[in-house]
């Protein structure tokens, strides 16, 4: 019960907060709507008792991904603040392709009974995060996409360095 | 207590949110920030199934963690992009920078 | 008797379940009152650091500090407090007022939230929570956050240029932070603050100094004090991110800036000095209270002494320092501590101890020989000093004989 109510606010607020990002007209703003949206799915995380996944998401999304987008708006501004409208001029129709993906999605997710399902207690013995360690670097776990994922990293690392960098 | 579809519908419309902000900005950073709600979306999603579907197989938390990734990696290229295209053309607004269009 | 405050709240537990709440509200309410009384502690303990800032500073600098107002000087900072209340509070034109009221509660709060995980005693902690590290990093990034806010909505090019290296150099040091924090939780086998504390029957400064070095260091410039504090001195950038803040909203700034220093005292003594650990904490629990602000305090004094004894860095050796020096040495540490720790065996035993303990000092050696090198190759490149010119060393044509040296 108390759950409950705390999912349904913790949602309302982070859907509030996503509808504000994409309507607010000075982007600084947008970015520190963003901000909160990104808190409050890490806030869920913690609801579905993915405790790592909630602090890693406010260290990478909150810490650098959020920090690095309000860097590269207050790069790319123009002396006046922010002109011209904020939609192009495709928004009704940008709107209607929205709301249609949602009604279908939530029309598929209600009509079939196996997702109406409860959360069964975790087991007391294992804990998620041993597990997750464990999983992240033996053979037979997933060591090949983490050190894919690494490279990615790294690669996005020197191609972003490559493309920023001013050459005079 | 919660069932899943409740995790589900909301993943959804922060899904559709987020499209509609890739979808009708003009800005590129917002509608960078679009895909980042997406992204988020799709963990929410991940995370929720590992939960309640599987919680023994770790695969769904490994799958999330990639998912942050990759989302960081591109995040830092596009706004090195975006920032190489305001020194050039002096404006990201989306529908002005058209020079390879037809 | 040895344990006050959980025989409070004990019986305060038994007189709300008496007055007939359900568990889950009683609960709730001791909860709350647990962070009150937490957060009113810290902060009344802020109020006793500034009169330690100010009178410590002034022993360094010869002289006796505020010695008028109370004995000692004691009631200077409640002087200070009221100073800041009654100050004129002003909004700059063009400000964003949401954001330029919102950025010094961040501050504030963020280093508040610190204090959740770090344990006071063998039985008093806010939250065990299992990645109690990963939440200190956390705290630390939203931190930022409020710095950037701050900088922003002051309207000010000076401010916002203060924002963007104080961000940089936050966000540049948290690297070998985390990589430097990673070895208490190996020798932990937890990343609980918590378990690390209760494992630490050997103090882990004595078997991994240049890990607590490193993170001292780190600690520091992520407080933004001195030697790292090009961002916020008068001198340079007129006070950075926070000019344009006067009265209560500058004493938030100052006042989480002293507390955020205290709490990495305190990080500082759980993760590497044993937290509250010390001769009959076990058994007489408040006596734990007692050691961990004793040793919070010690590594206060250390930053302090740090603070008032070295220049100023500037901003680009301040980051060559640390992606060039600190992050390679961190990985170093990192990949020897945890080759040793498969190698060596169980942690607590003498050959654990000793091991761990040699191989920090070949790691400070060998650091020190390949800095000797470079220093010495580059200075071999820049060649000789020339010697500057002084006047009247040889008296030009016309001088009779002008300062003879």
């Amino acid at each position: 019960m108390i759950l409950q109510i705390i999912f349904l606010i913790v949602a309302l607020i982070t859907l509030a907060s996503a509808v504000m990002v994409v309507v607010s007209s000075n982007l600084v703003h947008s970015a520190l709507w963003l901000v909160a949206a990104l808190f409050g799915v890490a806030l869920i995380f913690g609801l579905l008792q993915a405790g790592f996944l909630a602090v890693v998401q406010v260290v990478v999304y909150i810490g650098a991904i959020a920090i690095l987008i309000i860097f590269a708006i207050m790069l790319t501004r123009r002396i006046a603040t922010d002109s011209g409208p904020r939609f192009n001029e495709n928004w009704s129709w940008a709107a209607v392709i929205a709301i249609a993906i949602f009604v279908v999605l939530g029309w598929a997710l209600l009509s079939w009974p196996g997702f109406n399902i409860q959360a069964q207690p975790l087991d007391p013995r294992t804990d998620p995060l041993t597990t997750l360690g464990m999983a992240l670097v033996s053979p037979k776990g997933f060591v090949l996409p983490f050190e894919l994922a690494s490279v990615l990293l790294f690669a996005a690392l020197i191609g972003a360095i490559f493309i920023a960098w001013e050459r005079k | 207590m919660i069932p899943l579809t409740w995790y589900l519908i909301f993943a959804a419309a922060l899904f559709s949110i987020g499209l509609y902000g890739v979808l009708a900005r003009r800005n590129a950073i917002a509608i960078l920030m679009g895909i980042e709600l997406m992204l988020n979306a799709i963990n929410v999603n991940l995370v929720a199934f590992w939960r309640y579907r599987t919680p023994e197989a770790i695969a769904g938390q490994v799958f999330a963690v990639i998912v942050f990734a990759t989302a960081a990696a591109e995040v830092a290229v596009a706004l090195a992009l975006f920032i190489s295209i305001y020194r050039r053309r002096d404006t990201i607004a989306a529908d002005q920078i058209d020079l390879m269009k037809w | 008797m040895s344990d006050p405050v959980n025989l409070i709240a004990e019986w305060l537990k038994g007189l709300l379940a008496s007055w007939g709440l359900s568990s889950g509200l009683v609960l709730f309410i001791m909860s709350l009152l647990g962070v009150v009384v937490v957060a009113t502690f810290v902060l009344v303990m802020d109020v006793v650091l500034v009169w330690v800032e100010r009178k410590v500073v002034a022993r360094f600098q010869d002289r006796l500090g505020p010695n008028r107002l109370g004995p000692f000087g004691l009631i200077q900072p409640l002087a200070d407090v009221i100073k800041l209340l009654i100050k004129e509070d002003i909004t700059p034109e063009g400000a964003d007022r949401v954001v330029y009221n919102i950025a010094p509660v961040l501050a504030l709060a963020t280093v508040l939230l610190l204090w959740a995980v770090i344990p006071f005693s063998p039985t008093l902690l806010g939250a065990d929570l299992n990645v109690g590290v990963l939440f200190i990093v956390a705290a630390g990034a939203i931190g930022t956050l409020g710095i950037i806010m701050a900088g922003w909505a002051s309207n000010n090019k000076y401010a916002l240029l203060g924002a963007f290296r104080m961000v940089a150099q936050v966000v540049s040091y948290e690297v070998p932070m985390v990589i430097v924090l990673l070895i208490p939780v190996i020798l932990a086998r937890s990343m609980s603050i918590n378990d690390i504390v209760n494992s630490q029957s050997i103090w882990n400064i004595v078997i991994a100094p240049v890990t607590a070095l490193i993170f001292l260091i780190t600690a520091i410039a992520e407080l933004g004090r001195a030697p790292f504090d090009l961002n916020e001195a008068e001198s340079e950038i007129v006070a950075g991110f926070h000019i344009e803040y006067t009265g209560m909203k500058f004493g938030l700034f100052y006042a989480g800036e002293l507390l955020h220093a205290l709490t990495m005292g305190a990080l500082f003594s759980s993760f590497f000095l044993g937290g509250w650990r010390g001769p009959w904490a076990e058994q007489v629990p408040i006596l734990g209270v007692f050691y961990l602000f004793l040793k919070a305090f010690l590594i206060y004094f250390v930053i302090m002494w740090v603070k008032y004894s070295l220049p100023r860095v500037r901003i680009d050796h301040m980051l060559d320092f640390n992606w060039k020096f600190l992050t390679p040495l961190a990985l170093a540490v990192l990949m020897v501590t945890a080759l040793m720790d498969k190698i060596l065996g169980q942690p607590g035993t003498i050959v654990y101890t000793v091991g761990m303990l040699a191989t920090n000092l070949a790691i400070i050696w060998i650091t020190m020989s390949i800095l000797r090198t470079t220093i010495r190759s580059e200075r071999e490149k820049v060649g000789e000093v020339r010697p500057v010119a002084t006047p009247g060393l040889t008296p030009g044509p016309g001088q009779a004989g002008a300062g003879r040296v």
